[in-house]
């Protein structure tokens, strides 16, 4: 039987065990819109705005471990899109972006919302395609489920033409893929894995440095098991927090610029370290020639041209992290003996030293002003027990999040890491939300960041995503003012927001729930109250706004060299500081 | 250092864009890049002049390799090659000059492939040596014009090691 383009679309998507598309539509995709309008398999989700659609996509992906699917018309729409792909291409998230484009005899001609879709995509996708040929259709699609979400994973586009959508063809989907330039390696190499086996035996201080990569392979058993038997601490990166358990007693936390004292103290004095999918950001390794001077290095990552990019490494492991590590832990099964725990000791006194030398801390008075740290901490420990995604935009509440926010599985943490896109957070949970309709969603934001994206609250309200905002709200852009406050000499330039908007209003006026929490004795209760009320919350909660995020290895830096606390001459100045928050005149906060 | 490095891509449009596109998207380095299809025409063979050192000739190798369309990767200064570039000159022949320029031409053992009263075009192939040197020797009757290919370049084959082989065998 012939299908219409826009049809064997639906039909791929469908096979792909897609449920949810994530779409807004325009001129030239009209056809697959009509005929998504006239099925029930999918569920369209209308958002407001394409880079919204692109991060749902994501959340959802990081969500579910499962490629995020979203829709966009030609020309703007794609133009709009892109953020979202250059933020999925740098986190390795699983993403298949269909694009609308003019007409194939339209191509080429300056055509009303044309763009070079393909042109566009092509250095922030892992792979794109122009379907110039309704035949094609189906097997193009299920290449690029296939490309997206094997090896390390990334966005994929399929850009296709409007006749080609509504062009009639036979459907047939094929079962398999094969792509000559494109095997992944999954088993590590046996004899590297060996001496990997071996230097873990030999390793007085080692170390575990995990990232996102230990996620996306669903390897947090595996790891958890290699942790235990072996005692060896681990440091995870922004991307691979909730991938081992916050709260076990061998996490260090997270490491890098605002990691902890003990994870970037362990990373630099290790004599070993053991990295499994992390890519040595220079967020984590912070002055190359000067990390981790006395360690070897063993790299287990799928992606090749991830190892010895930034750092020399001496044992390399190309492999998928969940087979790697179980093979590694069946050696090392067999070849660790006596009491790990005995021979590490002296490596975790020197740990527990530095964790009760510098421990995260913050200052919370009765009365004064609310630290933002304090609102996440009293947001984990509220709702701990239930399991909750959270999301977060880019910025110090960002930083505050992961500190504080101790996750205990894999796939809860929904973060812009690599491209560090401010609007990333509200999206992303909406679309881990609409894959998990019943689980507790959260979005930790910050009031510069959540202004990005914001247009989406009303896809929320429509669509029914009942996600949890709790904006940190100190007036700024909190970490250029860091920086500014640090590096500037205290110059704010453009980043004083003000007070507006107010975001209880806004949500309300979007038809969804405004709360705001002014003071700390009530902050409890308004939370309480945001996590029980059924659809989506804006939690705006004033906070102190000169707060600094703590520990901080500033760019370049050494990653044993971190700037503990504010520098006096900052202090003096902060102890004279005031901001008002003209629309509540309980919130006025004085230091 | 210089390194020559043999692609073997998929013959489709947008391949070029997307070797290129890596190439200045990482900031390395092409000194020429040439590409024809292979004698299977569903498969092109690029030839890419680039330097750098180790670390980043490995990046190269690597992050080709990771592209999709690439079939295969080699690093030709891994293992003895022959390379090979062409360049088509076009110079300025007063009456005068027109006996120097065919003795050139001779002594290269470069080709003439158009002709007329004032201009001779030559097409000469070589290592980049030989294109410098006849480029340098040209000059001075004026060059009008000048096009070159880039570099092609092939792994040699291995000698056959049949003969030591059998000595080493008596050895033992």
């Amino acid at each position: 039987m012939k299908l219409s383009g826009a049809e064997i679309f639906i039909e791929c998507l469908k096979r792909e065990g897609v449920k949810t598309v994530f779409a807004l539509p325009g001129g030239v995709v009209l056809k697959i819109f009509d005929m998504l309008h006239q099925q029930k398999d999918l569920e369209v989700i209308l958002t407001r705005h394409e880079q919204g659609a692109g991060h749902m996509a994501e959340g959802y992906a990081k969500a579910t471990g499962k490629a995020g699917v979203c829709l966009v018309t030609s020309g703007p729409g794609m133009t709009n899109v892109i953020t979202a792909l250059a933020d999925a291409y740098m986190d390795s998230v699983p993403v298949v972006c269909f694009s609308g484009q003019v007409p194939t005899h339209l191509i080429g001609n300056d055509a009303f919302q044309e763009a070079d879709n393909v042109g566009l995509s092509r250095p922030c996708t892992k792979y794109n395609f122009l379907v110039k040929d309704v035949n094609d259709l189906a097997a193009t699609i299920k290449e690029a489920f296939y490309i997206a979400t094997t090896g390390r994973p990334g966005p994929v586009l399929v850009d296709i033409p409007k006749d080609v959508s509504q062009n009639m063809a036979e459907f047939a989907y094929p079962n398999s893929v094969s792509i000559r330039g494109y095997n992944p390696t999954y088993d590590g190499n046996k004899w590297q894995i060996k001496q990997a086996a071996d230097a873990i035996a030999k390793a007085k201080k080692p170390i575990l440095y995990v990232g996102g990569g230990v996620v996306f392979s669903g390897a947090s058993q595996e790891l958890l098991e290699l942790a235990e038997m072996t005692q060896i601490p681990v440091d995870m990166t922004l991307m691979g927090l909730g991938v081992f358990p916050g709260e076990h007693q061998l996490s260090l936390g997270m490491l890098g610029m605002h990691g902890t004292y003990q994870a970037n103290m362990a990373m630099h004095y290790s004599d070993l370290v053991i990295a499994v999918g992390a890519r040595f950001d220079d967020r984590v390794t912070g002055k190359v020639s000067e990390f981790c001077p006395h360690a070897k290095v063993i790299h287990i990552d799928i992606d090749p041209t991830s190892i010895r990019k930034n750092i020399h490494v001496d044992v390399p492991i190309v492999g998928d992290c969940k087979t790697v590590l179980r093979e590694l832990n069946q050696i090392l099964r067999a070849t660790v003996n006596g009491d790990q725990k005995d021979l590490r000791k002296p490596w975790w006194d020197q740990i527990h030293q530095w964790r009760q030398a510098h421990p995260l801390t913050y200052q919370q008075e009765k009365d004064g002003p609310i630290k933002p740290q304090h609102v996440v901490k009293r947001l984990y420990e509220l709702t701990r027990d239930r399991d909750p995604i959270v999301s977060t935009d880019v910025g110090q509440h960002q930083m505050w999040a992961a500190q504080y926010f101790k996750l205990a599985q894999p796939n809860r943490w929904l973060t812009s890491g690599g491209l560090g896109t401010m609007g990333f957070g509200f999206p992303a949970a909406m679309g881990a939300q609409a894959a998990f309709r019943d689980r507790l969603v959260l979005c930790i934001a910050g009031d510069g960041s959540v202004q990005m994206n914001m247009q989406e609250m009303a896809t929320a309200v429509v669509s029914k995503l009942p996600v949890k905002i709790i904006i940190l709200n100190n007036g700024f852009h909190g970490m250029v003012r860091q920086w500014q406050d640090l590096f500037y000499n205290g110059r704010y330039a453009s980043s004083d927001l003000g007070t507006t908007p107010d975001f209880v209003k806004l949500a309300e006026a979007y038809g969804a729930v405004g709360l705001r929490a002014n003071k700390v004795a009530m902050l409890d209760e308004v939370l309480k109250q945001a996590l029980a009320t059924e659809g989506p919350v804006i939690v705006d909660v004033p906070t102190y706004p000169y707060e600094n995020c703590y520990p901080m290895i500033p760019a370049g830096g050494c990653n044993h060299e971190m700037i503990l606390e504010d520098p006096p001459e900052l202090k003096k100045k902060q102890s004279g500081a005031q901001k008002v928050t003209p629309e509540d005149k309980d919130t006025v906060l004085t230091a | 250092m210089e390194h020559i490095i043999s692609v073997t891509v998929e013959n489709k449009f947008g391949v070029l864009s997307r070797v290129a596109g890596l190439f200045s998207g990482r900031g390395f380095n092409i000194e020429s890049l040439s590409v024809a299809p292979t004698l299977d025409p569903s498969m092109s063979q690029m030839t890419i002049v680039t330097s750098g050192d180790e670390r980043i000739i490995e990046q190269i190798v690597k992050q080709l390799n990771k592209l999709i369309d690439v079939i295969k990767v080699v690093d030709l200064n891994e293992t003895e090659f022959v390379s090979r570039e062409t360049a088509i000159i076009k110079v300025h022949t007063k009456d005068a000059d027109r006996a120097e320029a065919l003795r050139i031409v001779d002594i290269f053992r470069a080709n003439v492939i158009d002709s007329t009263p004032s201009t001779y075009t030559i097409e000469v192939s070589g290592d980049p040596k030989k294109i410098e040197a006849i480029i340098n020797l040209l000059q001075p009757l004026g060059i009008k014009d000048l096009v070159r290919t880039g570099r092609v370049a092939v792994a040699r084959e291995p000698i056959r090691q049949a003969v030591t082989q059998t000595k080493k065998v008596a050895r033992e």
